[in-house]
């Protein structure tokens, strides 16, 4: 190793020593949580799945929220993405864009639902609201960015017909970025059925608030069969995404869908 | 084919076949009736929404004006306890992901089975959300930051043992051939064959995951993990809005800072 890279490693070190006094992180705290641990996991297994009415309830209100969020998330992302392009839209049009979106995407979901449940009451609605809200700051972002990536040759053939704007538009801008746009909406999905499980620990509906209760309560073999569900309607989701990704952008025929076809492009990859 | 095989009728192009076109409709469809059955079981009091307005009057009425005293008071301390959290969290979960990503790396490690065990880790690891995790952690180790940084930890295990798993099996292999030629042993091969390569990758992946580290760890106090979370969440349950104001401001303004020091490292480094 280089004596630069010496020099980092203990500075880490050094960091992390200094940071765990702060933090008040200490070796016996630690072996003494691995004690409860063990009797944590103990109580949590069997899972209990006799409460499922509440939890079916419970996940299908985060289901909804997901849904109607992603919905409303991407409608009106669309305008302030393409109001945000910088490459088709004057400067008065796209900095107010360009501002509504960072501000939607700078609070975290959760503080966003806070303020929500306060405008709006406890329950679903300030759920979707908050993350609508953040659909619009990632959707309208990357949909931003993919517009400005754009090809202009097309958009100048299209020009040079005596299109209007709005055909310049429908016909050259958005048939570049469709597929990049499913993408998009497919990772927000995904991550809005996950956000949508924990915006209820502040109390904007879905199953975060059983679980949060549960918790409270220590009926930890529920909190185990809540924690269980939550996974396997996230990989569900996962799975739906993947489908609709290929059905759109591998255009997939009836019987491809079903007996499966070797997936050409591999999935677009968006990061978090 | 030949031009004159085809019916004249089948001639005129077009984009989708009957079959695709079927499937892309059944996904419309789908969609559709999704969200108008969401749409009518989802509870919304009408009231409530009508009245919206006016609590949102309400609220920055009394968020005004914003109690700027308290900062020097105890938010300044959380924010740090906060900055400390994401940054311990994000080193702690570097150390364990990057021996998962190694394992989760079919390349470098040939066996399905080790590849299939380490990718389940991660994808566990994301599917749970860190506010989960600290309620998890909250119960083992009591509340507090050790509660909060474990969570952040545990959370970005997926994320950076699965990019820095993917950056590892897009590497090129011929500089990995010419070590093993030379009879190279595998921690040989990580340190001057892998490494060189996935070291831009590796380094915006952990300061992508410190930015959505900071951003999290603000709220991991709602539920006791500590940090600024823990000020807000007072606050919060005590109707101090103006202090709620001065604690959604710093946090706007860390999230800022943050990012805009990614940035600027990023520029830098790569």
């Amino acid at each position: 190793m280089s004596l630069k890279a010496k020099l980092g490693v203990l500075l880490g070190v050094v960091y992390v020593i200094y940071a765990s006094a702060q933090l008040d992180v200490t070796l016996a705290r630690f072996i003494a949580g691995l004690g409860h641990a063990g009797t944590f996991l103990n109580r949590m297994f069997p899972p209990s799945f006799e409460r499922y009415n509440l939890l079916i309830k419970g996940l299908t209100e985060s289901l909804e929220i997901a849904v109607l969020a992603s919905t409303l998330g991407i409608f009106l992302a669309l305008p302030l993405g393409l109001l945000g392009a910088r490459n088709l839209m004057p400067g008065w049009a796209s900095w107010p864009a360009r501002a509504i979106v960072a501000f939607c995407r700078a609070l975290h979901p959760v503080i966003v639902a806070i303020l929500f449940v306060k405008a709006v009451g406890f329950g679903a609605l300030a759920g979707v609201l908050a993350l609508t809200v953040a659909s619009i700051g990632f959707i309208g972002k990357l949909f931003t960015e993919a517009i400005e990536e754009i090809s202009l040759k097309q958009v100048e053939a299209v020009r040079a017909t005596g299109a209007s704007f709005a055909n310049v538009i429908i016909f050259s801008v958005l048939p570049q970025v469709f597929p990049r746009f499913i993408g998009f909406c497919t990772y927000q999905f995904d991550s809005n059925l996950r956000n949508s499980t924990m915006v209820g620990i502040v109390g904007a509906g879905g199953i975060g608030g059983t679980l949060f209760s549960a918790f409270q309560r220590f009926d930890y073999d529920f909190v185990c069969a809540i924690l269980i569900s939550i996974i396997t309607l996230i990989m569900l989701g996962e799975f739906l995404a993947s489908v609709i990704r290929r059905v759109f952008l591998e255009n997939l025929t009836v019987t491809e869908l079903f007996k499966g076809k070797p997936s050409a492009v591999s999935v677009t990859k968006v990061q978090s | 084919m030949s031009p004159d095989t085809v019916p004249q009728k089948s001639r005129a192009w077009v984009r989708y076949s009957l079959s695709q076109r079927v499937v892309r409709f059944i996904f419309y469809f789908l969609f559709v009736a999704v969200v108008v059955q969401s749409i009518r079981q989802i509870e919304v009091i009408p009231e409530f929404l009508l009245d919206a307005p006016e609590q949102m009057a309400d609220l920055f009425g009394r968020m005004w004006p914003v109690d700027w005293a308290h900062y020097s008071g105890s938010v300044h301390d959380a924010l740090i306890e906060t900055i400390h959290i994401a940054t311990l969290g994000t080193i702690i979960s570097v150390l364990l992901a990057v021996p998962i990503g190694l394992l989760a790396a079919n390349n470098l490690t040939p066996n399905r089975l080790i590849n299939t065990f380490a990718r389940l880790i991660l994808v566990s690891s994301r599917s749970v959300n860190s506010l989960v995790w600290a309620l998890l952690f909250i119960a083992i180790f009591g509340p507090g930051p050790l509660a909060g940084t474990m969570a952040i930890a545990f959370r970005s295990i997926g994320f950076v043992g699965k990019l820095v798993g993917e950056a590892i099996e897009e590497a090129q292999k011929g500089s990995i051939e010419a070590l093993i030629s030379v009879g190279a042993n595998t921690g040989a091969q990580i340190q001057y064959g892998y490494w060189p390569q996935i070291k831009p990758a590796f380094w915006s992946i952990v300061l992508l995951r410190w930015d959505i580290n900071v951003r999290e760890s603000a709220v991991l106090g709602l539920v006791g993990a500590g940090g600024i979370g823990m000020a807000l969440d007072t606050a919060l349950n005590l109707f101090q809005w103006d202090r709620v104001a001065v604690i959604l401001i710093s946090i706007f303004v860390i999230v800022i800072l943050a990012e805009v020091i990614i940035t600027r490292i990023r520029q830098k480094i790569l």
